[in-house]
């Protein structure tokens, strides 16, 4: 079995479900020869061509809204927007066609779009190229989304999104792109969207995350003195998120600190909290803790890994959360 | 070095039947026929009765806000004339509903939806259309997208594409005239000038002299037309269509018309139009100078139009209690219609939507699920 970083298996993905399925097609800035800032989309203009891998002109919102037409007329639409911070002036396509779309119709025009995003800081990368707006999108029912942050997560579930009949926002943590490597099957598989991964077992504390903050928690968790059994959460998918893993979770260790690399105020963190709070209150032995980006803009390059996550937070976090 | 010039470039203006009745028969010969003028005719006064009956039912409380079509039904009929119900699409704002109904759409759909129902939007199969657009401007990078699926299908069908003169202030209306043109898409952007954008004017929405001339720097063939000449608006359309069907990509029609009557039933233009304006547009009513020319062709006059009228108002109350007759939509339909399948957390929502405890288990207000009955 091939050992492939992130960009790989996204890469491996794309490859596969556009040769299987001729409606899929690509689209966005510097994707086609170029394969794409990151050279995710690397090769599949050679071997798709112009029509199914398409170099548009530099407009987010154009790029989204043609995607969207071309979803609502049968194809299976797979825009880039090259980094998550111009994401923006895409915005009012996404939330008031491709998420509405569906409902406003009740079921007549879908959107059967995926939309490929680089998210979240640590590769000291220019202002506004670092920024992790998942909320803003979890926040806007009929779209769903997606951050995995393995090779091998990452390739099931672009795979479930593109056979998705609904708008993903596919997020890929682009710290993670080639900092981690791992075993991904050359055979197609899918992993469902809204199904969260159990990293590792414990009985003492539950650790939720997503995206590239899961390795921060890693080392936390390595950190830990030998006596404390963390069970670990990979949320994977952000909306729907999987309640349900993290609920049996809570209920058999009874502390949970959520860690993300957002913003805190009105952050993912906030809802999963209070969800927890109202499914699991008689089984908690301490608040529930966040542990998160701050309320600030996310710096420039020289302040990042201030701003970011780190395993000393997270293992500050999991100590109090413990002597609670 | 002398200087050189880098670009010219013209934009005809298309005039064939005037608001005097007088028709150009060198450019109009062959355009549309007796009976598809006769048709268009009938379209257009349906059209009108139906707008009327429109503005009644929301001043009495029937219906919701309203935008009347008034005054520009020949941009809507004679641009759907060219197109092909069924395989060409149409990607409509709001104010053109004459040639939705020719695309298929059955007449009270445009009602119900009004009425604040979406089901009024749940295009039917076979029916090449995209729902009304509400944030303005947004829609053509649709028309963009579904062309290009047509392209690359190699059908040739076409993607007509309605909007009005504030639209093109949007950055989107720009995005979509340049990715039309650079992927070839065969869309058609039909610009119903009517003047104003609510109260704005257009002078005040635009420097530039025509709206046709923004398709210049899309390198987009143009053309400015009276608007409210179905015989100049096809005219235009079926060179635009025969370019988008020969694979030759997108068009610009700019057809110059008015809005008679409000922005929608909840704007009062009294309040910033000069009624000696609105008077001078009244004298060019599509449906005035249409039914001059059916006169002078001596295929109609005042009785026939007298049973049109009757006809028309028929058909409008007909539509008008279909419209009515709808029963009111299931409340699960909000929850349903998210999603291919809704998740978890909204399945719990719907059964417990009637609790009025959003996101609590009807077990945990004290209801069992049985006991709420039927959903609606």
């Amino acid at each position: 079995m091939a050992t492939l970083n992130l960009v790989q298996a996204i890469n491996l993905a794309l490859q596969q479900e556009m040769a299987k399925d001729d409606r899929v097609i690509i689209l966005g800035e510097d994707v086609g020869p170029n394969g794409g800032v990151f050279r995710v989309t690397e090769g599949l203009h050679a071997q798709f061509g112009d029509n199914r891998v398409i170099d548009t002109p530099l407009a987010e919102s154009g790029i989204i809204g043609t995607a969207i037409g071309m979803a609502m007329n049968g194809l299976r639409p797979v825009p880039e927007i090259q980094f998550e911070g111009f994401l923006g002036p895409a915005y009012d396509q996404i939330v008031n066609h491709a998420a509405r779309s569906r409902s406003r119709s009740r079921g007549a025009i879908t959107v059967p779009l995926t939309i490929r995003v680089p998210v979240g800081g640590g590769i000291h990368a220019p202002e506004l190229h670092s920024d992790s707006p998942e909320a803003i999108y979890a926040h806007s029912p009929g779209i769903k989304v997606v951050m995995p942050t393995t090779p091998y997560d990452a390739k099931g579930l672009l795979i479930s999104a593109i056979r998705d009949p609904d708008p993903v926002i596919f997020f890929e943590p682009k710290r993670v792109y080639r900092s981690f490597r791992e075993e991904v099957p050359e055979d197609e598989y899918t992993i469902p969207i809204g199904e969260a991964k159990v990293v590792s077992e414990g009985d003492d504390l539950t650790v939720v995350t997503w995206g590239a903050s899961l390795f921060q928690c890693i080392e936390a968790l390595d950190n830990a003195p030998d006596d404390v059994s963390i069970e670990l959460i990979d949320l994977r998918t952000v909306d729907p998120f999987d309640m349900e893993t993290i609920a049996a979770s809570v209920e058999k260790t009874g502390r949970c600190v959520v860690v993300h690399e957002a913003a805190m105020t009105c952050g993912l963190g906030a809802e999963i909290s209070s969800r927890v709070q109202e499914r699991c209150f008689l089984n908690l032995l301490a608040p529930v803790q966040r542990v998160t980006g701050f309320d600030t803009l996310m710096p420039y390059y020289k302040l990042e890994n201030e701003y970011l996550v780190n395993a000393k937070r997270v293992g500050m976090a999991i100590k109090e959360t413990l002597a609670y | 070095m002398p200087k050189t010039t880098a670009y010219t470039a013209t934009i005809e203006y298309v005039s064939i039947l005037d608001e005097k009745g007088n028709f150009d028969e060198k450019l109009g010969k062959g355009l549309i026929t007796d009976e598809q003028a006769l048709d268009l005719y009938e379209r257009m006064t349906v059209c009108r009765q139906l707008d009327e009956f429109a503005f009644k039912l929301q001043r009495s409380g029937r219906m919701g806000t309203y935008p009347q079509n008034k005054g520009q039904e020949a941009a809507a009929v004679g641009t759907a004339l060219a197109l092909n119900p069924g395989k060409d699409w149409v990607v409509p704002s709001y104010r053109e509903n004459a040639a939705l109904f020719m695309m298929g759409l059955p007449m009270h759909y445009v009602l119900q939806y009004w009425m604040g129902d979406e089901r009024g939007s749940q295009i039917p199969e076979g029916v090449k259309m995209t729902p009304l657009s509400v944030p303005i401007g947004t829609h053509m990078l649709h028309a963009a997208g579904i062309g290009y699926a047509e392209k690359i299908r190699g059908t040739k069908n076409v993607v007509a594409t309605y909007f009005g003169d504030g639209a093109t202030s949007e950055g989107d209306f720009h995005e979509a005239m340049n990715f039309a043109s650079v992927l070839k898409s065969p869309v058609i952007f039909i610009n119903q000038n009517n003047s104003w954008a609510i109260s704005v004017p257009r002078a005040k929405q635009m420097a530039s002299e025509t709206v046709a001339q923004k398709a210049l720097a899309y390198g987009m063939p143009t053309v400015r037309v009276d608007g409210n000449d179905i015989f100049a608006v096809k005219y235009a359309m079926d060179e635009a269509v025969k370019r988008a069907r020969a694979g030759e990509g997108p068009s610009f029609i700019e057809a110059v018309t008015y809005r008679l009557g409000d922005h929608t039933t909840a704007d009062d233009a009294r309040r910033y139009r000069d009624p000696a304006e609105v008077e001078a547009w009244i004298a060019r009513d599509p449906l005035i100078r249409t039914r001059k020319y059916l006169e002078a062709k001596k295929i109609w006059d005042q009785s026939k139009d007298d049973t049109l009228q009757e006809r028309a108002k028929t058909i409008v109350k007909e539509v008008v209690a279909t419209a009515e007759g709808v029963s009111k939509p299931e409340v699960d339909s909000i929850f349903n219609a998210m999603y291919a399948e809704p998740h978890k957390e909204l399945v719990t929502q719907r059964e417990t939507m009637r609790t009025s405890s959003l996101g609590k288990n009807p077990e945990q207000v004290g209801l069992k699920s049985e006991a709420l009955g039927t959903r609606h």
